[in-house]
């Protein structure tokens, strides 16, 4: 018998502290997927953000560094200026990179850092108890959204990609999806690209990942992913924007 | 049609490792995995491999959030 899959080096291969069902585990794994197959592990270093992947450097053996809440893209620019020849991403949800980290990540954008972001969208805020975050769907219930988000009191939803988009420096923006097995090979793909793209010098690339959280969702995880695929999907297309 | 089993994919699923989050239940989609009735020692029922007509797409192991899927052929 021969093994035809197999965890990747980069991970290492202990039990994550990740809910049932959290995509986070599968991001983390296709981001060593590609960091393995692009033979860049000895270069690599990683920006873990504060959020629910506070302690993503647990489960990466490859260089890491943490960072103050949604200053991961600041302490990244730091680190490729000072050091060009490594490769330096960041791994940030949605309360770190679009909340509080909105202002440090327009400005990464828009000086076309070379570096590389994985945007984990969950709708939500994860580890403080599902509080409402600035991606949090309209009607959606959360903890400080008992009666679901209305657009007059807690505005819309903040689509980061679109407006990153627009931006001169930035040089790839893709958003792609945990929710089925062709969906998390695509999201593979782009972050591969996104890689690339750093290492050809190209600019800044962000990859903005859909991603249940089944916990605060109040769902199961089997209809967390279903609930993705038919409302999130919607508000949040799919698809390269820049 | 007679089917080989012995030479077929087999998937072996991390019993200690699962968090019973079922995604690769609903993916498989020859349905051969299955739920166990005894409970591990996080104290939930891990997915177990249920011998059949695997056909190794790998599915199970793409889609499982904690790396506790592994194929062998």
């Amino acid at each position: 018998m021969e093994k035809i899959y197999n965890l990747p080096e980069s991970l290492i291969d202990v039990s994550t502290h990740y809910c049932p069902g959290c995509g986070h585990g599968i991001v983390h794994r296709i981001i060593c997927e590609v960091i393995d197959e692009l033979n860049i592990r000895q270069k690599i270093i990683g920006v873990a953000p504060i959020g629910c992947a506070v302690i993503a450097y647990k489960y990466w053996d490859f260089d890491c560094c943490e960072a103050a809440h949604g200053r991961a893209l600041a302490v990244a620019t730091g680190i490729k200026r000072v050091r060009p020849a490594n490769i330096v991403f960041t791994y940030q949800g949605d309360g770190d990179l679009a909340a509080i980290g909105c202002a440090e990540t327009i400005h990464a954008a828009n000086r076309g850092e070379n570096l590389t972001t994985i945007f984990i969208n969950n709708a939500i805020y994860g580890m403080t108890g599902g509080q409402m975050a600035p991606t949090t769907l309209l009607t959606q219930k959360t903890a400080t959204t008992p009666a679901g988000r209305d657009a007059k009191l807690e505005g819309y939803p903040l689509k980061i990609s679109e407006l990153l988009a627009q931006l001169e420096g930035v040089a790839y923006i893709e958003r792609t999806s945990t929710d089925s097995p062709k969906a998390v090979l695509i999201t593979k793909k782009a972050i591969k690209e996104a890689f690339q793209n750093q290492i050809d010098g190209k600019g800044f690339s962000m990859v903005e990942v859909l991603s249940p959280c089944p916990t605060y969702w109040g769902l199961k995880p089997v209809d967390a992913v279903k609930w993705m695929r038919e409302v999130m999907i919607k508000e949040f297309p799919l698809g390269r924007i820049k | 049609m007679i089917y080989n089993f012995k030479t077929m994919p087999k998937v072996k699923i991390n019993r200690e490792r699962c968090k019973g989050c079922q995604l690769c239940l609903i993916y498989c989609p020859k349905g051969l995995i299955e739920k166990d009735k005894n409970l591990n020692k996080k104290g939930i029922q891990p997915l177990v491999f249920r011998n059949g007509e695997c056909n190794g797409c790998k599915f199970c192991a793409i889609i499982c959030p904690d790396g506790a899927v592994e194929i062998y052929k």
